[in-house]
């Protein structure tokens, strides 16, 4: 199984999905992001999906539960680089990412990530 | 064209690759390509998990007035399906998803037809045409 390297800068995991995911690396990068998190006592978590051609509803549900469980670690995550037609796709299978946070690229990511203090 | 295996996560992968590579070579949009896509994975999925496993033909198909497009058979012998209306409502899920999967897959494809009986497995086939 692949794994997602996940890459700390300053109070953030930084975490850029290159590969096809498999049902499998997106449990284990879940897994890996709560073991960092309680490791590091990171504030924030950006996951870039530029290069992610499809999100499915497991995948999807995946990270809304990334979103969910960072919480719990009092961070924020952020998805960031949505391809549209990944958008417009995940919209009309009915999934809405409710709970995490999304911008248009890493930096504007960031900028929300900073603005909470 | 030839059946893939789906035994596994890599076999999922690999049905979505070479699904995305039929449907780009046959003139279908970005985003047609992307739901066509997303559809297969989702599928695939449901034959590997719930099916114990099976396989995937793609087709290149035409229509009657002469539209290109992607047609997709996955096939298991797993349980099959007690009450297919049920498996098609959207939220109702067997396991700990969130339902959307079969009912997601019909809304992204243009045609879909699923017979599944308890006992003797389920086949699924979908197409998307290019526009």
């Amino acid at each position: 199984m692949e794994q997602v390297p996940i890459v700390k800068i300053g109070q953030t995991l930084f975490v850029s999905i290159q590969i096809d995911l498999q049902d499998d690396t997106v449990v284990r990068l879940q897994e890996d992001l709560a073991d960092e998190l309680s490791r590091t006592g990171a504030s924030g978590v950006i996951i870039d999906i530029t290069a992610v051609e499809i999100v499915d509803s497991f995948i999807g549900r995946m990270l809304t539960m990334i979103g969910s469980i960072s919480r719990l670690f009092d961070a924020e995550t952020v998805i960031v680089g949505m391809r549209p037609a990944v958008a417009i796709t995940l919209t009309e299978l009915g999934l809405s990412l409710s709970g995490v946070r999304t911008a248009l690229n890493a930096e504007k990511g960031l900028e929300i990530l900073n603005g909470k203090s | 064209m030839d059946e893939l295996p789906i035994q596994s996560g890599d076999d999922v992968v690999r049905v979505r690759q070479q699904v995305r590579t039929a449907a780009a070579e046959n003139g279908l949009s970005l985003v047609d390509q992307t739901k066509l896509v997303t559809a297969a994975s989702e599928l695939a999925r449901n034959t590997l998990v719930h099916g114990g496993g099976g396989r995937a033909r793609i087709e290149v198909v035409k229509s009657a007035n002469g539209r290109a497009g992607v047609k997709l058979h996955f096939a298991d012998e797993g349980p099959g399906i007690a009450d297919i209306g049920l498996a098609l409502t959207d939220g109702w899920t067997s396991g700990n998803g969130l339902g959307l999967g079969l009912s997601g897959a019909r809304r992204l494809v243009d045609e879909f037809e699923l017979d599944s009986k308890p006992g003797t497995g389920t086949t699924v086939m979908v197409v998307k045409w290019s526009r």
